[in-house]
């Protein structure tokens, strides 16, 4: 495997892997940052990132592959990670390994190896590993492994370069890792399955016997379908070496391959590690306060509150000052091409589209993605998990499910592609439900711009509590129609960390590029389709088309349209209204009732177009479809409902 | 039926790790669940013979804080539950 085989290439691919929270994405950051073109591609259910960076004057791909645990189909980044390894070109895996954890993370480092690729052990967080008292002989390990192991601190960049110039030399070298051989009689049962696998199997399945005989002894289901496909009759033998390890210990087939694993893991660790008196004390005691039984609920309100808080002040302050720069642009256009002209409408529309972008959803977007950044890096969103299970658990979910829902307060994108962390597609979909009716900062900006407004703060605060009940009680409801018992909580708790700005930064970047990328485009063309359905006079028709929906709600006829474009970006239907209504003064035309009523409407109606892309890919299109329909119908249920209850008061 | 089990349970000084209480160390003595609920607690590094110590119990059957292997690791009281242990 010299340079020629590599030359043949374009680019020489490293593939990171590693465990959640290992700071694998930190590494990956880190050497994207030096000069790259970072691009996310959101795979059909998770997401992996890919750069390109130039190492040594080559230039190599760098590909950020989805934390998992181990290589056991479990959950969809585990499926992701293995299809990659599995099926696309690797020419080295860096194994990055949270030091501190050293013992378990080796339990996937023993896995990869089993791949017979190149491979790479990246001692990241070494720091923190001294600081609890781990001591690692990289050397011994190296020859145990038979791989490099290198060093690093990737949050301070220490070690990167050394990491991956040994990663270049050995994806030029083709070394591999060493198998390490466990217990003699488990040893033999894979021999064999291994032997016999490679004789029957050969080229059709084009990966690693051993990996194969190994996942297949631990009953995977990925690697049993991949069999069952090729040749079904191929499973009385995997059958046959499962029964004669169960039989000779008294116990499943997986359950002794991963005791196996982690008997061979703790004993590696104990050759190569030393444990100290361990520093860590203070940073447990934090959590004797934030997981407290009554306290950890205190600080929860009062770090969202202050949180929710924070974004409003900053993006009411930069809100106004642009929303005037653009009207004045928008103005100057109008003036230059005139108000009637099709360019005019176009130009107009399209810029309307792009400053509502800059202007309405930047200012809270940014904030508040940073600020959710800052509590995911120093390690808070686990511990919400935490406190959150009790209450997910009354809507049928568990802890784990607060996460896409608070991510969904900024765009419910992310959100929706965040619910991945769930187990099962049936709490996957009530997660993504429950995502998407969580006001999004666009919805935020129609709640505080009409209701927050023209009713006051306690009414604005009023509908947030309001979609919070009916959020529960749709949980609830879904969850019953659709009854299964929810795997349950089993979540790693992160020692707190402080947050480098650096990184911090960047993730917040690489979020709000996903609102760049998916969500303004739409939003441009958006405006620019509205400016032609007026320019070509189709609104009444529309108009028209919509009544039952306006009339059912007691708004005038002219709301219609802007429901339209409430699909395609949530802010444009308050923006829309007061264009459709012909005046920025709302009340002169409408009730503070009929404010009401629309607001609700809007936040509870369905998701936007490119949240529906993504629930696609999700919960498949049969899922976004209910949703979709679930949503318009509670929509309208509560916009009614809103109607009553404000006739009574006004 | 359900006394007899209880017996025996107590007997050999087992029980199920929601059972524990705050700061009180166990030894894992296997895990009753199927292939999924074996798979993720291995996964967190939670095998037979294994020490945990529970930091923490939620209110309301909310989920335990443990610690094992120098990690920290939320489990829900039902994944709790599947876990059986035995005093130390």
């Amino acid at each position: 495997m010299a340079w020629e085989r590599m030359d043949d290439f374009e680019h020489v691919q490293i593939v990171l892997v590693g465990q959640p929270n290992c700071g694998k994405s930190t590494l990956f950051n880190e050497v994207a940052g030096y000069r790259s073109v970072t691009s996310n591609f959101p795979g059909a259910t998770v997401t992996y990132t890919r750069s390109h960076v130039r190492i040594l004057n080559r230039t190599c791909d760098v590909v950020d592959l989805p934390g998992t645990y181990s290589l056991t189909s479990l959950d969809q980044a585990a499926l992701e990670t293995q299809r990659y390894l599995l099926t696309q070109r690797v020419d080295v895996i860096v194994n990055v390994v949270d030091s501190s954890l050293l013992s378990r993370s080796l339990e996937l480092t023993l896995q990869l190896l089993e791949l017979e690729i190149p491979m790479v052990l990246c001692l990241n967080m070494i720091d923190e590993a001294e600081r609890k008292g781990i001591e690692i002989d990289t050397e011994k390990l190296s020859r145990k492994l038979g791989i490099p192991v290198v060093k690093t601190v990737a949050s301070r960049g220490r070690g990167v370069r050394e990491l991956f110039w040994e990663a270049l030399k050995t994806a030029r070298s083709g070394r591999k890792g060493r198998h390490i051989r466990g217990n003699r009689d488990v040893e033999l049962v894979i021999a064999r399955l291994n032997r016999f696998l490679k004789q029957s199997v050969g080229d059709e399945i084009p990966f690693s016997k051993h990996l194969l005989a190994t996942k297949l002894l631990e009953s995977d289901r990925f690697f049993e379908k991949k069999i069952r496909e090729v040749r079904p009759e191929l499973m009385d033998e995997v059958l046959e070496c499962r029964r004669r390890l169960a039989q000779s210990h008294g116990r499943a087939s997986d359950e002794i391959i991963a005791s196996e694993r982690h008997a061979l893991s703790m004993s590696i660790f104990e050759e190569v590690g030393v444990v100290k008196e361990s520093q860590l004390y203070w940073k447990d005691r934090i959590d004797d306060v934030l997981m407290h039984n009554l306290w950890g609920y205190v600080f929860l309100v009062v770090f969202l509150f202050l949180f929710f808080n924070l974004v409003f002040r900053v993006g009411s302050f930069l809100e106004q000052p642009m929303v005037n720069f653009f009207d004045g642009i928008t103005r100057s256009i109008r003036a230059e091409l005139g108000t009637g002209s099709l360019l005019s409408v176009i130009v107009v529309g399209a810029l309307q589209g792009i400053g509502g972008g800059i202007a309405v959803v930047l200012p809270y977007l940014f904030p508040f993605l940073l600020g959710l950044s800052i509590l995911e890096d120093v390690g808070y969103l686990p511990r919400v998990a935490f406190l959150m299970d009790v209450f997910m658990h009354r809507i049928g979910l568990h802890g784990k499910a607060v996460i896409p829902a608070v991510l969904g307060y900024g765009c419910n994108v992310p959100a929706v592609m965040a619910t991945r962390i769930m187990e099962s597609p049936r709490d996957r979909f009530i997660a993504s439900l429950v995502a998407t009716m969580v006001p999004c900062a666009a919805r935020m900006t129609i709640i505080l711009g009409l209701v927050g407004y023209y009713l006051g703060g306690n009414a604005a605060l009023g509908v947030y509590l309001l979609n919070l009940i009916v959020i529960a009680l749709s949980g609830t409801l879904v969850s019953r129609l659709l009854p299964e018992v929810t795997p349950g909580m089993v979540l790693e708790i992160p020692v707190y960390q402080a947050p480098r700005m650096k990184i911090t930064l960047k993730k917040t970047w690489l979020r709000l590029k996903d609102f760049i990328v998916i969500a303004w485009p739409l939003l441009i063309v958006g405006s620019g389709v509205l400016g032609l359905t007026e320019y070509y006079e189709l609104t009444d028709g529309i108009n028209r088309f919509l009544s039952p929906i306006t009339t059912l709600l007691g708004l005038p006829i002219q709301v219609g349209m802007t429901l339209v474009f409430g699909v395609l970006r949530k802010e444009l239907s308050m923006l829309m209204l007061f264009q459709a209504l012909g005046t920025n003064d709302v009340l002169t035309v409408l009730t503070r009732g009929q404010v009401l009523v629309f607001t609700v409407f809007i936040v509870f109606y369905i998701p936007c177009v490119a949240t529906m892309g993504v629930l696609v890919k999700q919960v498949r299109k049969k899922g976004m479809l209910a949703i979709v329909g679930f949503t318009f119908v509670l929509a309208l249920l509560m916009g009614v409902l809103t109607r009553g209850v404000a006739s009574l008061i006004w | 039926m359900f006394e007899k089990k209880k017996e025996w349970s107590e007997m050999n000084d087992q029980l199920t790790l929601d059972r524990v209480r705050r700061d009180m160390e166990v030894r894992v003595v296997g895990i009753q669940g199927g292939w999924g609920v074996r798979q993720r607690l291995n996964q967190m590094g939670i095998h037979p013979g294994d020490r945990v110590l529970v930091r923490r119990s939620g209110v309301m059957g909310g989920p335990l804080l443990i610690r094992i292997h120098g990690t920290e690791v939320a489990l829900g009281r039902g994944m709790a539950r599947k876990v059986l242990v035995e005093r130390i």
